[in-house]
């Protein structure tokens, strides 16, 4: 039934937009679509109105195009410059309230596992790190606690962009921001180490400045959330705009900070480990079996195509 | 019965048809029965004193399968926020708070109303800090009043059983699909033991329909997949402005379409006795009781006074409240709270206000004799400050 919402009515073919045709014809609905093929296909964010330079959106492009099963998958944001992009997303999202995301996503998750109790539906949060890691802090944390089946992802920007550059809990200690007038007075949040004791099966640290990086440890977030727990990734996302630098030196902020105070990290639970391990193991399983299958009934049913 | 066999029926049937028991129990109780022939999905709780028996009582119907998910959230904003969720994942839902915890919830509130959610909360009202107090007052609905979403108030424990039961369908018609709020004074009905009629056959109400909501279920099954719950419309241009206020327009319209639901279930949003009487008391929730024990009082001493019984606060029944009020001569409206909130809305709705004698208003937790009833009947206002 899921691919199905994606396609489109033939009696409205003609009335539709170009850009929806686009996403059934060309899109990753019910493909495999890799970060390697960005702009070889019709991607699930159409015309963001966020900065240039602005690498919460790179990151959102490659998140979106990194879902696993995007026709089964559901987002949950919150206020803030990433709320913007989210108008701009063909899959259904929800914003609610500043600072409620993993709440709304704990009850959407449960209430999807009674509606569909054969179905994965992957509910996926993302927002800004103020909506995560300050006002949102409880209920982020609470949402892990419970081990909700859920993936959690900050745009840590280190400030409140949208609102016009206030510092946040994840700036820098020192920063001199809107409202840190003289400079933050307390560390950046360890967020990541919150999300370790607080239960989370998998746990990333990465940064645009390795964008397939991102891909690769989302995915797995997603598959851990399915069966394991809950899921943590936190993303460098520099905000040119607020740090008042040019558009094109947002990389070079990346790429400085990643070989410094913003490497990559992980944390994964054994049990994570293991599961991912029997998904490969099943996927190799079921490709040995498809191979023999195909080998076998060769000679009754020629494939078709080239 | 266990859960699993119990049979399906419509609310008509719940409410008119099906067999009934007196059985002698305490408000909270009286939710639990509710709930549990509610045929709830998702419940969530979280412990506030005097709401927390009444939601111990549904976890324990989810032990015995009565409800199909509970749990305890962490605080209330949080718990109406994952209501939320639920109630956009197209399922039905129930919870309960009271005082700070509604406050708490509060920024919930509206957007429950803007995104159309058809959910049904129970408030045992409480008063609000400072100083801390648990005790019964029923300031919170004054606070409620003006979010978009509906409310009734219960005067004891058989009114909010069946207002508890005939809400979902109500919130749930496609034309509605607005939240509820079935509001009891705390203690005063949720801790005391009343006889109520029970339905005793084995039957629960049909199921949550998804598919008649007015808006759509973010499930990915629902087409269109370009879907935002609930888009915001922030630019600064006209054609967002008049979309924010059509809105909000069509919401206040939902609350009027569901006056036919709840008159169907309810007959009337007021109740009235001795109507031809020059002196009307108007109340709402346990207000009624004390009235209605001054009014028997006032007999006794040779003086007529009517009553008027609101159950409904929104949709405020003001056609109603203006037509039976027409001929009287002196209005007293006793409260359980400082503001005088339905005094406000009564007052907002009829004619020669002069007529109006506010209060009494008792607060904090005080109870309201009938002799305090007598004494504004008798001397007129006493409203403290």
């Amino acid at each position: 039934m899921s691919l199905d919402i994606t396609r489109i009515n033939p009696y409205f073919e003609d009335v539709m937009p170009q850009e929806y045709i686009d996403l059934e014809k060309n899109g990753s609905f019910g493909s495999e679509k890799r970060l390697g093929d960005l702009g070889a296909f019709k991607e699930l964010l159409e015309e963001h109105p966020m900065c240039a330079g602005c690498h919460l959106a790179l990151a959102f492009r490659v998140l979106v195009s990194s879902l696993p099963r995007p026709e089964d998958s559901i987002l949950v944001g919150s206020t803030g410059c990433s709320s913007l992009a989210f108008t701009q997303l063909a899959l259904h999202n929800i914003h609610s309230l500043f600072g409620n995301q993993n709440a709304v996503a704990s009850g959407l998750k449960r209430a999807l596992k009674l509606r569909f109790p054969n179905k994965v539906k992957d509910v996926i949060v993302m927002a800004g790190d103020g909506a995560t890691a300050d006002i949102g802090l409880d209920m982020t944390l609470h949402s892990w606690f419970r081990g909700e089946n859920i993936t959690t992802v900050m745009f840590d920007n280190e400030l409140y962009a949208n609102t016009g550059g206030q510092e946040s809990g994840m700036s820098m200690c020192g920063a001199v921001l809107n409202m840190a007038p003289t400079g933050k007075k307390f560390q950046k949040i360890r967020v990541h180490e919150l999300a370790i004791s607080a239960g989370c099966a998998y746990v990333a640290v990465v940064s645009t400045a390795k964008p397939k990086n991102i891909s690769e440890c989302f995915k797995k977030a997603i598959l851990i959330a399915r069966e394991v727990g809950p899921t943590y990734i936190q993303i460098f996302t520099p905000c040119p705009t607020n740090l008042k630098i040019k558009p094109s030196d947002s990389k070079k902020v990346a790429a400085e900070r990643f070989k410094g105070d913003y490497a990559f990290k992980e944390h994964i639970t054994d049990e994570a480990r293991e599961y991912l391990t029997s998904i490969k193991d099943a996927v190799k399983k079921e490709a040995l079996e498809t191979e023999a299958v195909l080998v076998s009934e060769d000679k009754e049913i020629p494939l078709e195509g080239g | 019965m266990p859960a699993n066999e119990l049979k399906e029926v419509s609310t008509e049937y719940m409410l008119f048809e099906a067999k009934r028991e007196e059985q002698f129990i305490t408000g909270s109780e009286a939710v639990r029965e509710a709930v549990r022939r509610a045929n709830i999905d998702v419940a969530i709780a979280y412990p506030i004193t005097p709401q927390s028996e009444s939601m111990h009582l549904v976890g324990d119907l989810y032990a015995e399968g009565y409800v199909k998910e509970y749990f305890r959230g962490e605080n209330e904003f949080a718990v109406m926020s994952e209501i939320t969720g639920a109630a956009m994942a197209g399922v039905r839902t129930f919870t309960a708070t009271c005082g700070p915890g509604t406050l708490r919830a509060f920024e919930n509130f509206p957007m429950w109303s803007g995104a159309r959610l058809p959910i049904v909360m129970g408030f045992m009202t409480r008063a609000i800090n400072a100083p801390l107090s648990i005790q019964p007052d029923t300031i919170e609905m004054s606070f409620l009043l003006d979010t978009g979403m509906m409310m009734m108030h219960a005067e004891a424990a058989q009114d909010l059983y069946d207002m508890l039961l005939m809400s979902f369908d109500i919130v749930e018609q496609t034309s509605v699909h607005i939240p509820m709020g079935v509001f009891v004074d705390g203690f005063f009905v949720t801790h005391t033991r009343q006889k109520i009629n029970i339905v005793t056959e084995d039957v629960k109400l049909r199921p949550y329909n998804p598919g008649l909501s007015p808006v759509p279920h973010i499930d990915m099954e629902t087409p269109p997949f370009r879907l935002m719950r609930d888009p915001f419309v922030m630019k600064s241009n006209y054609i967002s402005y008049a979309a924010h206020a059509s809105w909000q327009q069509e919401v206040m319209a939902s609350a009027q379409r569901a006056k036919k639901y709840i008159k169907k279930y309810m007959g009337s949003f007021i109740e009235q006795e001795n109507p031809d009487a020059s002196i009307q008391i108007v109340a709402s929730g346990t207000a009624v009781s004390q009235a209605r024990e001054a009014i028997r009082m006032l007999k006794a001493e040779g003086i007529d006074a009517g009553l008027v019984k609101v159950k409904v606060i929104r949709p405020f029944p003001a056609d109603e409240i203006k037509a039976v009020l027409s001929g009287a001569e002196k209005i007293i409206i006793p409260e359980f709270n400082r503001v005088g909130w339905l005094c406000r809305e009564v007052a907002s709705v009829i004619p020669n206000n002069d007529r109006i004698l506010p209060g009494p208003r008792v607060y904090g937790g005080m109870t309201m004799p009938p002799e305090v009833i007598i004494q504004v009947v008798k001397e007129g206002a006493l409203v403290g400050v």
